[in-house]
């Protein structure tokens, strides 16, 4: 039983650390990227902001999730 | 890091531990974190308009990857949720309209400093109450019944609960994954209630929607939570949209925040499985508390934090 938690722990920091790595690149990429287009649309046409804000958040969880999931199923996999 | 919308600088690793952190908080106890997201935001300099509105909208994307979780565990009514969005988006509409009406006449922050210290207490000591009650009663039961029937999610409110679930006042509705057959208006009361604590003091309200689910409805807890995370996913959308039409959205922020929530929601969710329903409310106590207390220190300082 510890032996598993043991590799469960193990296989969740390499996750996590994995993770870190893939939201830096995100961070500095995509959002840079969106930064001044989303400012441009947040000062000019508000209703579009409005979905745009709604769909990007839906989308990213969405996204992220099945990044999360992919992880987790092949660090379990390689570590069971 | 420059977020120009909200014309602020902030870490972004700040941004995804305070996300991590509410992550964990939502996808144990279905609730928004509203109470440490707000003045965690407000701590880095954005304005407080702003601090609502982005909170809302990383509380769709965090509200998703949990209430997607929580579905995959069983845990979500999807025909109660839906119900309760149109409560809940009509009571946030009151609430919203109460506070306008507060700021004419000029009490809109004592009001509602008191109003929130009243209700937090009040939920922190009747859940309290209650888990120890039925944690003792389960202790003393455990002891003579054995298997399945011992690990029931039980109440020490049930009775309340069943006579609240015996009131005939048509339309009834069938619940098949909640076990329960209950009033229309009961669970639109109960939204309603929700949304109004959420237009009046802001966040999701998840405070006081979870708890009522569970003892006024009698929806079994694990349920609760994950109901009320997809019934948050569509009123926090619907609060998103009217506040970013308002210009208090900076969804770059709220974006950054949600890759921390992201891992924190599926810790949270994945922990549900170890507690039992009266433990779950136990383990919520301290949230209100927190709650009352932040606005305890606003009001005995003058600070905001």
């Amino acid at each position: 039983m510890k032996k598993q938690e043991a590799k469960s722990l193990r296989a969740f920091a390499i996750e996590l650390a994995i993770y870190s790595v893939l939201v830096t690149v995100y961070f500095f990429l995509v959002l840079h990227l969106l930064g001044e287009w989303l400012y441009h649309l947040e000062t000019q046409h508000r209703y579009m902001y409005a979905l745009v804000a709604l769909l990007l958040i839906a989308g990213q969880a969405v996204a992220l999730d099945a990044v999360t999931t992919l992880l987790f199923r092949l660090l379990r996999g390689r570590w069971r | 890091m420059f977020f120009p919308i909200s014309n602020t600088h902030i870490s972004p690793i700040y941004l995804a531990v305070v996300g991590f952190v509410i992550g964990i908080l939502g996808g144990f106890f279905g609730v928004g974190g509203s109470f440490i997201a707000g003045p965690a935001l407000r701590l880095m300099g954005v304005d407080w308009n702003y601090a609502v509105g982005t909170d809302l909208a990383h509380i769709v994307g965090k509200s998703i990857v949990a209430a997607k979780q929580h579905r995959a565990l069983g845990n979500v009514d999807l025909k109660l949720g839906l119900i309760m969005a149109l409560g809940t988006i009509g009571g946030a509409e009151c609430g919203a309209q109460l506070i306008q009406a507060l700021k004419r006449t000029g009490h809109v922050n004592t009001v509602v400093s008191y109003v929130a210290i009243l209700v937090y207490s009040g939920i922190a000591a009747f859940m309290l109450w209650e888990s120890q009650k039925t944690l003792r009663t389960d202790k003393r039961r455990s002891a003579s019944v054995k298997g399945a029937d011992s690990k029931k999610d039980r109440s020490a409110f049930s009775p309340v609960t069943r006579s609240i679930q015996r009131l005939k006042v048509w339309p009834m509705i069938t619940l098949p994954i909640s076990g329960i057959k209950i009033s229309l208006w009961t669970i639109l009361l109960v939204a309603f209630v929700g949304g109004l604590f959420s237009g009046f003091l802001g966040g999701g309200a998840g405070y006081i929607r979870m708890p009522s689910m569970v003892y006024v409805l009698g929806v079994p807890t694990h349920l609760a939570v994950g109901t009320d995370l997809f019934e948050i996913v569509i009123s926090a959308s619907y609060g998103t949209i009217t506040h970013a039409i308002k210009g208090n959205v900076d969804i770059l922020i709220a974006l950054v925040m949600h890759t921390g929530a992201v891992i924190g929601a599926q810790i949270g969710v994945v922990a549900t499985q170890y507690f039992t329903g009266p433990k779950i409310r136990l383990a919520f106590v301290p949230l209100p508390l927190i709650g009352a207390g932040i606005v305890i220190y606003t009001l005995v300082t003058g600070h905001k934090l």
